[in-house]
């Protein structure tokens, strides 16, 4: 017996401005569906796009990046840099054969809390729409070990 | 033993919160507490408990306890938002010897618990975090903060009551305070206020004494017609530039006599100060008493500046002080704390047409009815019609104009209702006019505040509760030609009325500043929906911002009544004094560095670097982070092509561990499922 598919997203929230509107919503008490989780960065530019890699190759259906709406950065314009990579990560998945809709990029402000709780709605949607990604299941035999390698091993001098 | 198949050998110990029912009434905390304790056991979990409330000292206490008697080397919080305990069990963990960086606090309730309906979901995320949590903190690395001088200078920008109570205090306290206003004056919209509610004592005569005060004092340089430009450094060590305005006027020879405010041949509708009921010169002080005394020269209204003719004020002045070859200045000033107290704009009431404020000439807004009560006002405190000499024999003021209305401002601006109050006892004593107050819910908390609603009741100030329509010219029945005509529904009396009156006043809204999001982007706090600045929480820290060392003060936080301001400035300060007592500060040690041995010198991080932090060594060809000027956004670790800049705090180790914990749960699912 197989379970309706629940997708699993993992998102990425910035310290300044979603982390805090995701906390809004938490207190405004409004709801969202619980297929995503939440890391925190101090901002949408230390978003390496390894991580969005780790996350889909280690079982996530989709990634959510957020940050602060643009002209609005902590850091001034670290966000522009976020969407860069964001631009050039949807082409590089593109290639590799995985729909880019899967990772989405959302700002959201320390005040939207109702935004972002409806932008996760709406994204758990799409992804449920797209089906799972598995990549796990694409290696043989290995688990779930990431085909991105990211920790290389130190070679004694 | 378990520890053994842990590479990293960590002692973790997680405790999972009960938040009283807060997170145990959607969340099993039990089962999440079990589940650490056995499932992750392998993943180095020594301990894993819940309690009713972590964050109570007993709660702290337990978690001491295991520290040093099962020997913890990390400990895992699942409880609330970093943002409000993570400090607290910081310092738990220091207070029993581990270092607090070694602590992580997960949030299973706003994130969870708060948010969600289903209780096994729920559950399953809550597990999921406090295994993201555990899998992060194996890669923490003990930490020590760094400590940087607090500069003893504090900048406040706005000179209203809540800037200038705040610089005093400052001043008071022995410490030096550069106080920035736009206007040519200091007093803010206090200075434009004839009474003030609710003991009816003149604005002017409380407000000018700590005016002088603030001119005179020798901790505070006062900085008028002036703005901030930019803001570098961050709390404890600000840069801050700020643009001097040219007054045209050398202040080291004015003396403030007015004597070129008079011969000025060039009249000016004064919109800031007189709210549009009268003149100033294009040579101005805004009103008798300003401080400095100093006046401006307004350039696009001056007749020399815009012909090339006239220099009246040059011909006339006694001591030779008009000089219009000034220039603007920057001057740049290094502070440590910086409070914002940039105040209010008034709601435009153009905005509500059917008001007919701006196209019926008797619809005033409250400020104009401030200027015109105000005996230093252009009526001389007689309250007239536009006309300059018509007393009104009957008046309405209708409250909540721009406030608790979806089509403008959903908030209350708080001060209309004691405002409105004010205006009516105003014209009933001046004029014995019929005053109509048009309300939608009296709001008169706070002290004496209900009394005077008492008062202003037995004065026989009629009373109508309602939202105005409409405010016509257009009369219909007898009586009403020549008067503005309010239709109201009476909801206290069931049905619509119309009443004639001679004067309406709008009471309007407070909203913040037109440029309020540039400011809180200069100064990098947020603002919230409403557009008013952010405080670092609503109730327990009502200063403070999120940003370490910004505070903020008066009605930019929220509308506020004056005694609010004034409370809010000297809470500022008091913080601020707290901090530079201090002589030093504790940051995050949240901060890039390059390892050189891997940096190619390839640069691309030097040009992703807003602060300026990363410098290129050409000798060597590598890159360098200062971390003095590193903010820790991490921007330039994301970027590093060859992984030779790592952010503690956030590393890509922690990360990396923090996802594959977060989707432990999920790539287990199919082998548990192939095992049931």
């Amino acid at each position: 017996m197989t379970d309706a598919f629940e997708p699993v997203i993992i998102g990425f929230t910035c310290n300044w401005c979603s982390y805090r509107a995701a906390d809004l919503a938490g207190t405004a008490r409004v709801k969202y569906p619980p297929n995503i989780r939440l890391i925190r960065l101090m901002c949408s530019g230390r978003l390496d796009p390894t991580f969005v890699m780790k996350a889909l190759a280690g079982g996530a259906d989709g990634v959510l990046i957020t940050g602060c709406h643009p002209g609005e950065c902590h850091y001034l314009e670290q966000n522009y840099k976020a969407l860069r990579r964001y631009l050039l990560l949807r082409r590089t998945l593109k290639g590799m054969g995985i729909e880019p809709e899967r990772v989405k990029l959302v700002w959201a402000s320390a005040a939207e809390g109702v935004h972002l709780a409806e932008e996760i709605t709406k994204m758990v949607e799409e992804i449920r729409a797209l089906g799972p990604l598995n990549w796990p299941a694409w290696k043989d035999g290995n688990g779930h070990q990431s085909p991105v390698e990211t920790k290389a091993e130190e070679v004694a001098a | 033993m378990a520890a053994e198949q842990n590479p990293n050998q960590e002692r973790i110990g997680v405790y999972v919160c009960h938040c009283g029912s807060n997170i145990a009434g959607m969340v099993d905390v039990e089962d999440v507490a079990k589940w650490a304790g056995e499932e992750l056991k392998d993943r180095g979990v020594v301990v894993a408990r819940d309690y009713k409330f972590m964050c109570s000292s007993l709660g702290q206490e337990l978690i001491q306890k295991d520290i040093q008697e099962l020997g913890l080397t990390r400990v895992v919080v699942a409880a609330c938002s970093p943002h409000l305990h993570e400090q607290t069990f910081r310092n738990a963990s220091a207070g029993a010897n581990l270092n607090p960086y070694l602590t992580e606090l997960v949030s299973i309730r706003e994130q969870v618990s708060w948010v969600h309906t289903d209780k096994v979901e729920a559950t399953k995320k809550a597990k999921a975090i406090v295994g993201g949590g555990v899998e992060r903190v194996i890669h923490n690395e003990p930490l020590e903060p760094l400590h940087v001088p607090i500069h003893p200078a504090t900048l406040v920008v706005g000179g209203g009551i809540a800037g200038i109570q705040a610089a005093l205090e400052l001043a008071d306290a022995g410490y030096p305070v550069y106080l920035v206003e736009r206007e040519p004056s200091i007093g803010g919209h206090m200075a434009q206020f004839d009474k003030t509610f609710p003991t009816l004592d003149c604005a002017a005569c409380i407000l000018t004494p700590k005016m002088v005060t603030v001119g005179n004092h020798p901790n505070i340089e006062l900085l008028t017609w002036s703005e901030v430009t930019r803001v570098d450094g961050y709390v404890g060590n600000f840069t801050v530039t700020i643009r001097k305005r040219a007054r045209y006027v050398n202040e080291e020879l004015c003396t403030g006599c007015g004597i070129c405010q008079e011969k000025c041949p060039k009249k000016v509708i004064d919109t800031v100060y007189e709210a549009g009921l009268g003149y100033r010169k294009a040579v101005y002080t805004p009103f008798p008493q300003a401080v400095p005394k100093y006046p401006v020269i307004d350039r696009p209204n001056c007749t020399y500046f815009q012909k090339g003719t006239c220099k009246a004020c040059e011909k006339f002045c006694p001591t030779g002080a008009i000089d219009f070859t000034q220039e603007d200045e920057y001057i740049t000033i290094p502070v440590g704390n910086i409070i914002l107290a940039t105040g209010y704009d008034l709601f435009d009431a153009r905005r509500i047409s059917q008001y007919g404020y701006g196209r019926l000439a008797n619809v005033f807004t409250s400020l104009e009815f401030e200027r015109l009560s105000n005996a230093a006002g252009p009526t001389n405190g007689n309250i007239v019609l536009r006309d300059g000499v018509t007393v009104p024999k009957s008046v309405g003021i209708i409250h909540c104009v721009g406030s608790r209305d979806r089509n403008y401002n959903n908030y209350c601006s708080v001060i209309c209702c004691m405002q409105g109050l004010k205006f009516a006892h105003l014209v009933h004593e001046r004029t014995g006019a019929t005053v109509y107050n048009f309300y939608i819910d009296m709001r008169t908390a706070y002290k004496d505040y209900d009394e005077f609603y008492q008062r202003v009741l037995e004065e026989g100030t009629l009373f109508v509760r309602g939202k105005v329509a409409e405010v016509t010219d257009a009369a219909r029945l007898p009586g009403e030609e020549g008067k503005l005509i309010i239709q109201v529904e009476d909801t206290l009396a069931g049905k619509q009325r119309r009443i004639p009156v001679d004067m309406v006043i709008l009471s309007a809204g407070l909203e913040p500043r037109k440029d309020a999001k540039e400011v809180a982007h200069l100064f990098g706090i947020s603002c919230s929906a409403s557009g008013w600045f952010i405080e670092r929480h609503p109730k327990l820290d009502p200063v403070a911002t999120m940003t370490e060392g910004v505070y903020i003060a008066g009605c930019v936080q929220g509308p506020k009544d004056i005694p609010a301001s004034v409370a809010q400035g000297a809470a500022a300060a008091a913080r601020v004094l707290g901090r530079i007592q201090q002589g030093e500060i504790a940051l995050e040690p949240i901060r890039a560095s390059v390892d050189e041995s891997k940096c190619s010198g390839c640069r691309i991080c030097n040009n992703l670097c807003p602060f300026n932090a990363i410098t290129f060594h050409e000798d060597r060809m590598v890159s360098e982070i200062n971390p003095a000027l590193c903010q820790g956004c991490g921007t330039c670790v994301a970027g590093c092509p060859a992984g030779a800049i790592s952010g503690t705090g956030f590393s890509n180790e922690q990360i990396l561990a923090q996802i594959e914990g977060l989707l432990l749960l999920n790539v287990e699912h199919p082998l548990m499922a192939e095992a049931a």
